[in-house]
């Protein structure tokens, strides 16, 4: 090597060198672009499709459109369930810095509740990226104003429109309507998530929840075009829902309204059917409830105080009310007699006043301790003669009894279209053996024959018993829904009457007989609910019943003579007219009422008034 | 090589008389003028048809040409006399610059003259390979280990100034442009395996140096996937828009990842991505004509250089703008960590165009103002 000192320029051998290093230099530039091409190459024309899908699935979102709920009319095309435009609070989580300094100064402006927050970040734990969460529903106008105003503090945060289900009559018909809710995890559970995609409530009870499929519709879709925030820019595509079946009901509102009324303060239940068609013209449950605060999430407390109430709004009476019949089976015990041949119409017994079997001392007493005398079916019935039917149920003998009692629906479910009813009891010796391992015992039969002892019934099935009588035969199912209807059209599509049973008779006078002891219950001198067919314009034929009441704390069982009002027997009215044209029949149970006759007569009266006057 | 000399000198003579009045050089003009018209058209689509924001790069552009044909008048005679001053008072401003950042407590680049904001590490990226050419030009060539020694700490001590600021992308500019000028003087390959050994070993070095956000970058460039909405987010969505841009792209202003806000940083250091999304692979590799265009030219003049340090200067700064070049696109395109790069005459802002221009000014004045020699 050259000593570096003594070296001097090669002017010659340092271009020379230059330009080798530039060679080299430009051979490795080539190199790295044709590293770097080959990356674009595979980037854009060998994997185009994969990062094609991948630019598509960032650009286009589908989003779910939920339908419009079906709206629920009365009979008469009265709104009973509507869809209201309301107005929500949403957070897009990706869009906000800081969620609890944003929901803190939100709560300044809008009235943010605990529940609120607590579902808000349930919600916000499994969320799609990019979805804007529900922090408050049903925002008010002010509400409205006061965030629009501050709008720009709250990047994130939207107030989305929509529409969210009202009940304008409030607590009427509360237990036939029933109420949506928000969709929780059990309701997901039964649902089909790719039609509930997008819904945000669901029917939860009552005609609500039983034509959940009818009401609902079909879920709409969109495919959007968003930005990286998810905005949405544009609607690429779009499916439109398909909105739920309005749904007009047999309930007739104003009657519905008049029948609640009638109750007044008593706590009870009263059904009104058309015998003619199995319409139910009202179904009542008092005391009923207002279903608008369920729709949003009702508050707790307030849901505690309803809870706890001892008169128990929640519960469904109508349709899960199992009460005793009491005198109120009277008229079918009579029929299933004569059309056994087990008694006649002419045949009389003597009441002393008490009924004993043979063998027995026990004494099966009779309501009325002096006795009725010389009673025939016609005057049992009117009077109310528990021994006659004593001695009739024991003479068919309880499986007699049990057979032809369920031709007039006991002991069975009525089919009404609405969930949640309750078969009540038509006790059979089979019955007592399978659930209660015991024989049955000939007492239980006498009890039975005036319908106690372990003889339930429900007031839907008293009515639709009563509306069998009065078609002499003809058991129509009970129906709460009359037609419905296309979004968008006029017509009406009608729901069929269904015939359960046609109940013939040896001898068609025996109907003759039984509905003319029930008319003379209400019109003769010594019927049991004469008071109530003094005045009226139209013949009423009824029947009145006393139920004793069960299912009472131990403690109070032994206390009978101190009897408040909790522990008085249930008052039961059964009822049709015009006797001659039945146009109405009518259950009635007062809880704790005492006798059928003084509150359970003149709420049915009242109820036939006013569908029959039209009277308020 | 030499034919290529003689040749283009007799043409400089006979024809291209006008460029050498006007210190200007006609291709790497055109190349130049080439890729800020594609510059444009792409900025206006990743800005949203910001006129605005066009127009305050107009200006940029405005002064970098200016700058451009300023220093393509002055003597590369005067700019080797002058480099060990510039080369001085970029240092002190480093200095400054690290002293104030160390006061306010915070990242610093900026030097507020209070008319404009100075980047003094811009003003390395020409200083540096300036400075090492001046060094090495009046000594035989190829370099001894005591040049070897000098010129690294010449390119070394900004380098690490500018690493602390902290510029990495800026960093890696200026040590390859010190690089070059070594390389292209001959260093001896058995020093340049000394030289490689030793940056490798002081490679854990530089990672203590880096910042955490830097360490990141390294690592998530190294496994984008780890935090697909994080860290990699930036290599993964410019991946998703190059790659879905094809052959032929989406099309000017219907790149959906652009237009969309699915490509961060797209105006600035993601602006490639932009372009290839819209303009596919057929638009990449015309920008990448124009930049070859300007790297041969660069090199061309280089060659072509009557002295050594005008030739290693200009090799240098050739080579530099390629590695400007391929550090952005290969950072974009996912084949590099993510370092600050711009893309050179394309993303939008920063003060590196006026820097890159006068670079560019350099190569035209050692162009044109070469002694004629008669043929």
């Amino acid at each position: 090597m050259i000593q570096h000192q003594l070296r001097l320029k090669d002017h010659f051998l340092e271009y020379r060198l230059f330009t080798n290093r530039v060679i080299i230099l430009l051979v490795m530039c080539t190199l790295i672009l044709v590293a770097l091409f080959s990356r674009l190459f595979y980037l854009q024309v060998i994997a185009h499709d994969h990062f094609t899908t991948l630019s598509e699935d960032n650009r286009v979102k589908l989003q779910a459109i939920a339908p419009n709920r079906g709206l629920i009319y009365d009979r008469n095309g009265i709104l009973l369930a509507d869809n209201l435009p309301s107005f929500r609070l949403e957070i897009t989580a990706e869009q906000v810095d800081d969620m609890q300094a944003t929901l803190t100064e939100l709560a300044k402006i809008i009235d943010i509740r605990d529940t609120d927050r607590v579902r808000f970040e349930k919600l916000l734990r499994n969320k799609p990226r990019f979805e804007a969460v529900p922090l408050r529903f049903h925002l008010s106008d002010e509400e409205v104003g006061r965030f629009s105003v501050n709008r720009y503090r709250f990047p994130g945060v939207d107030i989305q429109a929509g529409l969210t289900r009202h009940y304008p009559l409030g607590k009427l018909a509360v237990h036939a309507l029933g109420y949506v809710g928000r969709i929780d995890e059990n309701a997901i559970k039964y649902l089909d998530p790719s039609n509930y995609n997008g819904t945000t409530h669901v029917g939860k009870i009552g005609i609500e929840k039983s034509y959940e499929d009818v009401l609902h519709g079909k879920v709409g879709v969109q495919q959007v075009e968003t930005t990286a925030q998810g905005r949405v820019l544009r609607v690429l595509q779009r499916t439109p829902p398909v909105a739920g079946r309005n749904l007009y009901l047999t309930l007739d509102s104003r009657l519905q309204d008049a029948a609640e009324k009638a109750f007044g303060d008593h706590t009870g239940t009263a059904i009104a059917m058309n015998p003619k068609n199995g319409d139910i013209l009202a179904l009542v449950s008092m005391p009923t409830y207002d279903p608008n605060p369920f729709v949003n999430g009702i508050e707790q407390a307030d849901y505690k105080a309803l809870k706890s109430d001892e008169n128990q709004p929640l519960f469904n009476r109508a349709l899960r009310g199992q009460y005793p019949p009491g005198s109120t089976v009277k008229p079918f015990m009579g029929l299933a007699g004569l059309e056994q041949g087990v008694t006649t119409a002419k045949s009389s017994t003597y009441c002393p006043g008490f009924f004993m079997l043979s063998g027995s001392s026990h004494k099966y007493r009779d309501w009325k301790h002096t006795g009725h005398g010389t009673v025939n079916l016609v005057t049992a019935i009117t009077q109310s003669c528990d021994v006659y039917f004593y001695d009739l149920a024991l003479s068919m003998g309880i499986n007699r009894i049990h057979d032809y009692l369920e031709h007039f629906g006991f002991g069975q479910p009525s089919n009404i279209d609405i969930q949640g009813e309750l078969p009540g009891l038509l006790p059979s010796p089979e019955w007592k053996h399978a659930r209660r391992h015991q024989p049955w015992f000939p007492g239980e039969t006498l009890i039975t024959g005036i319908g106690q002892g372990f003889f339930l019934a429900t007031p839907l099935q008293l009515a639709e018993a009563t509306a069998t009588l009065a078609n002499r035969g003809l058991r129509i199912r009970p129906s709460i829904v009359r037609a419905e209807q296309e979004a968008g059209s006029n017509a009406l599509l009608p729901h069929s009457m269904q015939i359960e049973e046609t109940i013939t008779v040896n001898n068609p006078a025996n109907w003759d007989t039984v509905i003319g002891a029930m008319i003379d219950v209400v019109n003769s001198p010594r019927g049991t609910a004469r008071h109530i067919g003094i005045d009226s314009p139209y013949k009423i034929a009824g029947k009145t019943g006393t139920a004793q009441v069960f299912g009472l704390k131990q403690e109070e069982k032994y206390n009978e003579k101190n009897i408040d009002e909790k522990l008085r027997d249930h008052a039961l009215f059964i009822a049709f007219a015009p006797a001659e044209n039945p146009k109405i029949a009518v259950a009635v149970v007062v809880e704790h009422g005492g006798h059928g006759s003084s509150v359970a007569a003149p709420i049915a009266r009242r109820i036939m008034d006013s569908y029959l006057l039209g009277e308020q | 090589m030499m034919n290529a000399v003689v040749s283009t000198s007799r043409g400089d003579a006979s024809q291209l008389g006008w460029q050498h009045r006007l210190h200007i050089d006609a291709p790497l003009l055109i190349a130049l003028v080439g890729v800020s018209t594609i510059g444009l058209v792409v900025l206006y689509s990743a800005g949203g048809r910001d006129m605005d924001l066009i127009g305050r790069q107009l200006l940029r552009l405005g002064i970098a040409f200016t700058a451009m044909f300023a220093v393509a008048q002055v003597t590369p005679r005067w700019l080797q006399r002058m480099t060990p001053w510039i080369f001085a008072i970029g240092i002190l401003l480093l200095l400054a610059v690290l002293i104030e950042g160390e006061i306010s407590g915070g990242a610093q680049r900026w030097l507020d003259l209070y008319i404009v904001r100075f980047q003094p590490s811009e003003m390395m990226k020409l200083a540096v390979p300036m400075m090492v050419a001046w060094y090495l030009a009046d000594s035989p060539l190829p370099p001894n280990r005591f040049q070897l020694l000098a010129s690294s700490v010449i390119t070394i001590v900004p380098t690490l100034m500018i690493v602390k600021q902290p510029d990495l992308g800026t960093a890696l500019l200026i040590a390859s442009a010190g690089f070059f000028v070594l390389f292209l003087a001959g260093l001896q390959w058995r020093l340049l395996a000394v030289l490689f050994v030793l940056t490798a070993a002081a490679a854990p070095l530089l990672w203590h140096f880096m910042h955490d956000y830097q360490r990141q970058r390294v690592i998530t460039f190294l496994n984008p996937e780890i935090d697909p909405l994080g860290a990699g987010y930036h290599t993964i969505q410019a991946e998703i828009a190059i790659g879905s841009g094809g052959l032929f792209g989406k099309g000017w202003l219907n790149g959906t990842q652009s237009q969309l806000d699915f490509l961060p940083e797209r105006s600035t250091d993601f602006i490639f991505a932009v372009l290839s999304e819209e303009f596919g692979f057929i638009g990449i590799a015309v920008l990448f004509i124009c930049y070859t265009i300007i790297v041969i030219r660069g090199t061309l003049i280089a060659v072509q250089a009557q002295d050594t340090y005008t030739r290693l200067l200009a090799g240098s700064l050739a080579m530099t703008f390629f590695v400007y070049v391929t550090v952005n696109t290969g950072m974009v395109s996912g084949l590099l960590p993510v370092v600050g790069v711009p893309l050179p005459m394309i993303s939008y802002g920063g003060t590196s165009i006026v820097t890159l221009m006068t670079g560019f000014g350099i190569l035209m004045s050692i162009q044109t103002h070469r002694k004629l020699l008669p043929t």
